[in-house]
């Protein structure tokens, strides 16, 4: 039985929504040309925001380097164009609140070329030295999260990484950017991980791969010498796929512990897009500053794959596939499954958004709330084996502390409740209030 | 020409949505007995059409009746009150005096659900709940059994049907036993081929057993129903007349024989299923099932009762939420048996 679970790849329960990638599976990635204004927030990865070294008026070139790592969990930044910092003050974010970043005025003369160097003699830096420069290279996870890269690489003593596991699944709909990664750059795909491989001391790569990208899964194999230490591993087409414990019960039958991370069974998991940011950094000496966007949904005029500088208005992307079609209703930015909702056209694309999708009245109408029947549809869904019908009515009634011992803190709030709910009911951000409520209240004084 | 933002709506993710909705399952399980309700019809004629209208026409007028003034109607669009109504029509006797099976319809969704909050707050089945106050009110005219419709046609109506409200109800002269009575007191046994095609006594929606395992699939293969529950019951039933049947085999139903005889079909497909009224966890969902089996045949063999399956699924209605309590699922990366 269990030999059997195995061949299937799979983890349990989950949902199947629709995959809606034929828009733009098959549209090659293409260069937005540049603009004008740019902005970069210091905090669009998770941790500590980075801190500005340059100041309004300064002059700065296109890869350069704008702001320092603020602390461990933290990265770097680096201007995405040649220009001018206009300012260094609050500017709105994706949710709409505003947070410091710096304006960058592009040079509308300059060449926008990237002082591409030689790159980095990674194979000389010691462990620590390759986390670092990690670090100050301002990578982070590319798959939506943007957790700085190198806390990943930084394993505690007594832990050993064996398995390097990439994750190529892009289970969320719409979405089509490691797709195109990996149909494009296979080559960079490989030589990142083989960097990563060495650096971590693993045995071998795994690469994650949906079963509904064929090409990509043929194309890495053609890509793969043998006698590397790689292998391709299809999964099966299941949302949440792509989270990185379901990844690694998939492929490796392993159940990460609840409250541990996938280095305390051995693994790095690492997105397809940040290990093509690795060998970026370290062969050619680019540092993260830009990304490829899929810009997806039924409201957007010409669907496309993007290479974006970060920083670049949501407007300007918008733009270049031809505006946005009467009746938009909302925009997100990341999947639609776990994304977030765009406030206005004018944030700026991070190091994290992996799309701009834009919808319409049909998928942002109203929907009726009906109460909950207990069907237990929900539990059906949850990845975690949570009881989502439980911890929504406990969130709504307001009982938060009932709702730890639940395991509410086990929820990553990817979606798939609220997805099968037929009664339309809120689940998971009723189980995100409870968290935040959780996590963020303050006692009364005594 | 400047183009206007468009105003962006900030609604959370998932944006995505699985197809199917509460009133579109509830619909769903109104269609799957649907086969079995048109065979009541042919079985009992018009009387079968105006005691299930009776039922409908009751569960509605109290959902209705007591619903917020400013929702008024809101509430019946998830048409979980006419099923309510419906399956409880189908547990019913044709002979049934039709003021009562509006009663019945009435009480249970009062009593059954408005009481409790409305819909999915409800601790009882409110369609068995309905029949239980039936069955403890007019004890005589609910255990009271004609034969299906022989001569009349379509057309003709048992003359019970038409007792006034409180009146002295008829004994219908034709009247004869169920086959778990049959089995019972005079250790009869109707042919199996009768208990499965609906030549039998019983109430409206109980004598046609393959019509009503047929919804079930139906619902099975929509995924409204948890079939663990159905198939514990009825495994749980067979089992247990089997090992009876080792003792004495005539004394004791034989394992089919329990199943397609009575309500156990009707009750373990769409009564015991009933998702607000059972566990809503995988592992509690096989408690409550062998429970239900239990019950079932402990009242109809050791019971004074022929027939037990509503209080057997009334009694596990109860247990539900302690089922729930201690059968929540394991947590992903927490250890212990997988579900």
């Amino acid at each position: 039985m269990r030999a059997f679970r195995r061949l299937r790849r799979n983890f349990e329960h989950g949902v199947h929504p629709a995959h809606f990638k034929e828009q733009t599976a098959d549209l090659p990635i293409q260069r937005v040309p540049f603009g004008k204004d740019y902005v970069m927030p210091l905090g669009q990865h998770i941790g500590v925001p980075a801190q500005a070294i340059v100041t309004a008026g300064e002059r700065v070139t296109r890869g350069q380097l704008i702001a320092e790592p603020g602390g461990f969990v933290s990265t770097g930044l680096h201007s995405p164009v040649t220009g001018t910092v206009r300012e260094i003050g609050d500017f709105r974010g994706v949710d709409g609140r505003f947070a410091p970043a710096i304006a960058i005025e592009a040079d509308a003369f300059a060449t926008q070329q990237v002082d591409a160097g030689d790159g980095i003699d990674w194979e000389a830096l010691s462990l620590e030295e390759f986390i670092k420069a990690v670090q100050m290279a301002g990578i982070v996870g590319m798959g939506g999260a943007a957790f700085p890269a190198h806390v990943k690489l930084s394993v505690p003593d007594g832990v050993t990484i064996r398995h390097l596991l990439i994750n190529g699944a892009e289970c969320e709909p719409y979405l089509t950017t490691d797709h195109r990664l990996m149909l494009e750059r296979p080559e960079a795909l490989l030589e990142g991980a083989e960097i990563m491989r060495q650096k971590l001391g693993a045995e071998e790569t795994v690469i994650g791969i949906e079963a509904n990208k064929p090409d990509a899964i043929k194309i890495i194999q053609q890509h793969i010498a043998p006698g590397d230490p790689v292998r391709v591993v299809p999964l099966k087409v299941k949302y949440p796929q792509g989270a990185e414990k379901m990844m690694i019960k998939s492929v490796f039958n392993v159940e990460v512990p609840a409250g541990q991370l996938p280095r305390d069974v051995g693994v790095n998991v690492n997105n397809v897009g940040t290990i093509v940011a690795i060998a970026d950094y370290f062969l050619r000496g680019i540092p993260l500053i830009e990304r490829v966007v899929t810009v997806a949904g039924p409201g957007v005029t010409y669907p496309a794959n993007l290479i974006v500088p970060l920083g670049t208005p949501v407007r300007d992307v918008v733009k270049f596939c031809g505006g946005l079609k009467p009746g938009t209703r909302e925009m997100i930015m990341g999947g639609p499954m776990m994304g977030r909702p765009i406030a206005s056209l004018d944030v700026p694309i991070l190091k994290g958004c992996s799309g701009v999708l834009v919808f319409t009245e049909a998928e942002t109408a109203r929907r009726k709330e009906y109460p909950c029947i207990s069907c237990g549809r929900c539990l059906e869904a949850c990845p975690y084996f949570l009881n989502p019908s439980r911890l929504a009515r406990l969130s709504k009634a307001r009982m938060f502390d009932e709702m730890k011992a639940y395991n509410v803190f086990d929820c990553v709030e990817c979606g798939c409740c609220t997805f099968a709910c037929p009664s339309n009911i809120p689940i998971v951000q009723l189980i995100r209030t409870a968290k935040d409520d959780l996590t963020h209240r303050k006692e009364p004084d005594a | 020409m400047k183009q206007r933002d468009p105003d962006l709506l900030l609604f959370h993710a998932p944006l995505l949505r699985q197809g199917m909705t509460t009133p579109k399952a509830m619909r769903d399980v109104l269609l799957a007995l649907a086969p079995a309700t048109l065979a009541s019809m042919w079985f009992f004629g018009l009387s079968a059409v105006l005691i299930l209208a009776s039922c409908i026409g009751g569960a509605v007028a109290a959902e209705w009746l007591f619903a917020d003034r400013q929702a008024r109607g809101e509430s019946l669009r998830d048409a979980s009150c006419v099923l309510t109504g419906l399956l409880l029509g189908l547990t019913l006797p044709p002979g049934l005096p039709l003021w009562m099976a509006f009663l019945g319809g009435f009480i249970g969704i009062a009593l059954g659900k408005v009481i409790w909050g409305g819909l999915g707050q409800n601790l009882f089945n409110p369609a068995l709940l309905g029949r239980a106050f039936l069955l403890a009110t007019f004890p005589i005219a609910m255990t009271t059994w004609v034969p299906a419709v022989t001569d009349g046609g379509f057309l003709q109506v048992y003359p019970g049907n038409l007792a006034l409200p409180f009146m002295q109800v008829q004994i219908d002269a034709m009247s004869s036993a169920t086959p778990l009575g049959l089995m019972k007191f005079e250790q009869e046994v109707t042919p199996l081929t009768n208990l499965m095609f609906g030549k039998t006594t019983g109430s409206l929606g109980e004598t046609s057993g393959l019509l009503l395992l047929l919804g079930g699939v139906f619902l099975w293969l929509r995924r409204d129903l948890d079939w663990r529950i159905p198939v514990s019951i009825l495994v749980t039933v067979v089992v247990f007349s089997a090992i009876l049947g080792l003792f004495d085999a005539d004394r004791f139903p034989s394992p089919l024989f329990s199943v397609f005889s009575g309500g156990l079909l009707l009750g373990a497909i769409y009564m015991a299923t009933d998702p607000v009224t059972s566990p809503v966890t995988p592992k509690g969902a096989w408690i409550f099932g062998i429970g239900t089996g239990v019950l079932v045949m402990l009242i109809r063999v050791f019971g004074g009762l022929p027939e037990g399956v509503m209080y057997a699924i009334l009694l596990m209605n109860a247990a539900t939420p302690l089922i729930d309590r201690y059968t929540q699922p394991r947590v992903f990366g927490r250890g212990g048996d997988s579900q």
